[in-house]
């Protein structure tokens, strides 16, 4: 059989935030956006399904949690059925799998979906779960476990050796927290004005309260399918997954690969493989969803991405080049920072809104976008995950 | 055994490591090095990642490194709330880089990136073991 082309075809989420309510219903929430996207597609032809998650295990007691996921979606896989996790990247990493298991034929018609229940009556659980998500014998006994030291290290080490200001990163949060605030679906729905986001109380100095994406509650779901039954199944636009990657070059701090911490080769070699893949440029990207999991990430992922050069992310994002009207608008709808980011759905929430941009259906809408990107990094940003879809294969 | 009394909280009571603990009780910050391929590890490897040998040997991390990059924790995470605020630091030495924290013996006013560090072991409450960063 001949390698098939692989198209994103629906996708839905629930309302992301502080939610009183359990995983699987969230699960279910989110499942029911998702097939009420695509209402050609019968349930029953869902032959399989990938769930992203990090903290179900500890924070939701439950393992093997895949075959729960299909009993509350009303889904049979008979293909594969299984849970993923690569903590933040938990979605992405099942997108590429998903891809490659269509293109294989392996699976026809298969349901991706990803979530966190991080809210729990007892908050140190979340808190002690973080030191597990790192190498907990040795970065974790030191403290490091909770995400802000490690980037207010990397905020430091780029406005060192690049004169990156407080301001660059705050143009960040105002410009998401805006793209977020039209989103229903997003954990905040207001704006924030620079004032604001300069004079927040500190995080980790040289990080304030909006330079850090919030915990959250939430679920995502997207469907992909080979391109034949994607022209049966709908008739908006075809979104194709051109080309993926994934990169890894350490484990923790210690070993860090860059010459410093605001050096990221790792997300070189990752993005650098994915352009191949997808035979794209920079400047071929129309649109793009990065890991805005702090403002610091943003801006150095914009210096990776070959938006602009290395060093300068801080003047690109200071003076709208990420913003409509700019170089190349990112995190359109409102990135981690304004949705918020449970960790397994959050590359799920990021395919769903190029499907849309690229559809032509995005409440904020990039004006002909044609090719989009989507980027999360992973753990204490020990990996880089990059997936660039297209309105042609 | 060995490993349980690493740190503020351990996470691990058994790894082919725990020398690294008697080492801190003997007064000594040690990594490893590879003898077949001269790889040098911190935090210690027993089996090289590199080659994949088995035969390595202990070193002391001993002289003046260089403070890479620093930051203040304000809020620390579950079992870490009482040492806060604390500075996490990333140290560089001749072979190895180390993540660690900076002795409260240094003024905050007195921390540059670039300046002189030596790491040494010291002895937490109830008897618990670990090391940090003084000032060179």
């Amino acid at each position: 059989m001949p390698e098939r082309d692989v198209c994103l075809i629906a996708g839905g989420m629930n309302k992301w935030g502080v939610r009183e309510a359990h995983l699987l219903d969230m699960v279910q929430e989110a499942a029911k956006e998702c097939f009420d996207d695509i209402p050609a597609l019968k349930k029953k032809d869902v032959d399989a399904l990938l769930f992203a998650s990090s903290y179900c295990g500890r924070n939701s007691f439950q393992v093997n949690i895949a075959p729960i996921v299909a009993e509350r979606m009303g889904i049979r896989p008979t293909n594969i059925c299984t849970r993923v996790d690569t903590l933040c990247a938990g979605g992405s990493s099942a997108i590429i799998l998903a891809a490659g298991l269509i293109k294989a034929g392996m699976a026809d018609i298969v349901m991706v979906s990803g979530g966190e229940k991080l809210y729990t009556p007892q908050r140190w659980e979340t808190f002690y779960s973080e030191l597990a998500s790192i190498d907990h014998d040795w970065d974790g006994t030191q403290g490091m476990g909770l995400p802000p030291p490690w980037f207010a290290l990397t905020a430091k080490a780029h406005m060192k050796h690049y004169g990156t200001k407080k301001e660059q990163l705050a143009a960040v949060s105002v410009k998401n927290w805006r793209n977020g605030s039209n989103n229903p679906k997003a954990q905040f729905q207001r704006k924030i004005t620079l004032e604001e986001a300069m004079t927040a109380r500190p995080v980790v100095p040289p990080l304030s309260l909006y330079d850090c994406c919030p915990i959250t509650d939430g679920c995502a779901a997207v469907i992909l399918t080979y391109a034949e039954k994607a022209r049966e199944l709908t008739d908006r636009p075809l979104v194709y997954i051109r080309g993926s990657a994934q990169a890894t070059l350490h484990s923790m701090s210690m070993n860090w690969p860059g010459e410093h911490p605001a050096d990221w080769p790792h997300m070189r070699a990752a993005v650098k493989k994915a352009y191949e893949n997808a035979r794209v440029t920079p400047g071929d990207i129309s649109v793009a969803q990065t890991h805005d999991c702090f403002t610091i990430s943003e801006i150095i992922e914009m210096e990776e991405l070959g938006f602009c050069k290395k060093g300068e992310g801080g003047p690109f994002v200071g003076s709208g080049q990420g913003d409509f009207g700019g170089k190349i608008p990112v995190n359109t709808d409102g990135g981690l920072l304004s949705c918020g980011h449970p960790f397994g759905a959050t590359g799920i929430r990021q395919a769903l809104e190029i499907l849309r941009q690229l559809q032509g259906r995005a409440t904020n809408q990039v004006e002909g976008a044609h090719i989009g990107l989507t980027h999360n990094l992973s753990g204490l940003n020990v990996e880089h995950t990059v997936i660039i879809y297209g309105r042609e294969p | 055994m060995g490993f349980e009394t690493f740190g503020t909280v351990s996470f691990t009571a058994e790894a082919k490591t725990a020398d690294f603990i008697n080492y801190l009780e003997a007064g000594k910050v040690m990594a490893t090095r590879c003898k077949k391929c001269g790889t040098s590890y911190f935090p210690p490897r027993v089996d090289c990642p590199s080659c994949l040998s088995s035969d390595v040997e202990w070193f002391e991390v001993k002289g003046k490194g260089r403070l890479a990059t620093y930051t203040k924790v304000n809020y620390g995470p579950t079992g870490f709330e009482a040492d806060a605020p604390y500075t996490l630091a990333l140290g560089e030495f001749d072979s190895v880089q180390i993540l660690g924290r900076l002795s409260r013996d240094i003024d905050e006013k007195d921390i540059k990136v670039g300046m002189g560090l030596t790491v040494s072991p010291v002895k937490l409450p109830n008897n618990r073991l670990a090391y940090e960063f003084r000032k060179a």
